[in-house]
């Protein structure tokens, strides 16, 4: 090939590669959606999934929600002092947490944890035959795998994240107390002053979302994983990278539409 | 006729692996389909199962076009195919008995004992009575093997199909796989397909035997005709003599 035309063969190539992929998406999704009419195969997988996907990931949830209450609380004050009131302190804690950091940055984590081990996992069984065995015993890989994983993810997602939110938030209030010498009322005050019932739907919708978009990236990286331990080695970074990136795009199109 | 590949075509990308194969399988014989590695041996058995669809052609199995049947038909049609793959392809998270009653759990009116019932049975049948509890990565290469085939045979499917079931063994193993198939065969009167490059394994466990070359068939006859052949490409393979390969290209 002519030298000159190598980066534009290289463009084209991922232009389709990126086309392709979208459209294999798309069928996988429509797949999972004609699965759920097969209760008996992912039925008997769903408190499982759930176990794994939610309750595994609530001690890094909460890890990551404590600092981030913590740090939220300091730099408000830093910001504040002397310029506005320090209750507000509480009313950024909360506020932030909420609608903001709490459902990302536990979407986030939750894309290397739980993505990841998915796109391993499924991965592993695509280079090992696994999932061909299963559908030589006419059994649906989509609804017996896809299914409980994608509705464990967007079930248990909107949990973890009220409870990274409760635990920043509570993170935040104690780091005002000792740190920053402000009283419970005050914090309180600050904390109640905007909130509104809605920033937690908000916050769960935004979360449930994330479920759904980190377990189905997984899952799709695992089914269209080949070669053998390589394969599966690219396959989980790139569930990771992608699911990433997808969170923080829905997490604009959330804040576009959900709070105008 | 049970099983007829008729003009399959198949490519992946550029690369075309199938290129109008015919083939077909004889109800109650074993038949062998030996050719190179990477000459489509394995995309073959695939397309029988309906695990991959032609580009072009027919695939018939009782009378059935698989490659013209819905998710639902193909389904019910490999209740009647067991497939034995070539690293066994067990359930690594699940027991021994949980993987030989995967299929038997599909079917309708099986009951938990009778499930029991069955998988000791079947484990029995491959020598490896008493192994239920044991989990796949207790096991060795040939007892993986061999819970593969028990899996298979659970459902007493008509067909099976071996994908390179001796590949990798020791002789003493290979002779055990093969007596198995052997036995399959007779005792539960199925139809077998074998995928295989091992010719002592071909000529002992099949009635007749067809070559894959370049994407077609090149042979199809009984091991007695394969070894009168005169065909300097099944000669060069069956002898492995790469010269007479090298002269007929």
């Amino acid at each position: 090939m002519n030298k000159t035309l190598e980066p534009v063969h290289a463009v084209g190539s991922g232009a389709i590669r990126s086309v392709e992929a979208v459209g294999k998406a798309g069928y996988l999704g429509l797949d999972a959606l004609k699965a759920l009419r097969k209760v008996d195969l992912w039925g008997p997988h769903l408190a499982s999934q759930m176990a794994r996907v939610g309750v595994e990931s609530v001690p890094i949830a909460l890890f990551i929600a404590t600092f981030t209450g913590i740090v939220l609380a300091l730099q408000a004050s830093y910001t504040f002092t002397g310029a506005v009131p320090l209750y507000f302190v509480g009313t950024l804690v909360g506020k932030t947490m909420i609608l903001e950091l709490g459902p990302v940055l536990t979407g986030l984590a939750l894309s290397g944890r739980v993505g990841a081990n998915i796109a391993a996992e499924i991965g592993t069984m695509r280079v090992t035959e696994q999932i061909d065995a299963l559908e030589t015993l006419a059994y649906d890989p989509v609804a017996y795998l896809v299914v409980p994983r994608v509705l464990a993810g967007a079930i248990m997602f909107p949990m973890v994240v009220v409870l990274a939110n409760a635990i920043g938030i509570l993170a935040g209030w104690s780091t005002s107390l000792i740190l920053l010498d402000m009283s419970s009322p005050e914090f309180l005050k600050g904390l109640r002053l905007f909130f509104e019932a809605w920033d937690v739907q908000y916050s769960m919708i935004k979360s449930a979302s994330f479920g759904i978009t980190v377990t189905s990236v997984g899952c799709f990286f695992g089914f269209h994983t080949t070669g053998g331990a390589e394969g599966v080695g690219i396959s989980t970074t790139r569930s990771v990278v992608v699911a990433s990136m997808i969170i923080l795009v829905l997490d604009a199109f959330w804040a576009a539409t959900l709070l105008q | 006729m049970s099983i007829e590949l008729v003009d399959i075509y198949k490519a992946f990308g550029d690369k075309e692996v199938l290129k109008g194969f015919s083939v077909s399988i004889e109800d109650g014989q074993t038949t062998a389909i030996i050719g190179a590695s990477g000459s489509g041996k394995s995309v073959t058995l695939k397309h029988i199962v309906g695990l991959l669809r032609p580009d072009r052609g027919d695939v018939w199995v009782d009378g059935e076009n698989v490659s013209r049947l819905d998710q639902a038909s193909i389904f019910q049609l490999r209740r009647n195919v067991g497939f034995v793959f070539q690293f066994a392809a067990l359930f690594d998270s699940m027991t021994i008995a949980e993987n030989v009653g995967m299929g038997l759990r599909r079917m309708e009116d099986v009951s938990e004992s009778e499930i029991e019932e069955r998988v000791a049975d079947c484990l029995a049948r491959v020598n490896l009575a008493g192994y239920q509890d044991r989990y796949p990565a207790e096991l060795s290469g040939g007892q993986r093997k061999r819970v593969g085939l028990a899996r298979a045979i659970a459902t007493e499917p008509k067909y099976i199909l071996y994908d390179e079931p001796t590949t990798g063994l020791d002789p003493v193993t290979k002779a055990v796989i093969d007596e198995l198939i052997m036995r399959m065969a007779d005792e539960l009167d199925v139809t077998g397909v074998v995928i295989t490059h091992d010719m002592d394994s071909a000529y002992r466990i099949s009635d007749s035997i067809a070559m894959l070359y370049e994407g077609r068939k090149r042979f199809q006859g009984t091991p007695d005709e394969i070894r009168k052949t005169d065909d300097p490409v099944v000669k060069g393979f069956i002898e492995g003599r790469p010269e007479l390969l090298e002269e007929a290209s």
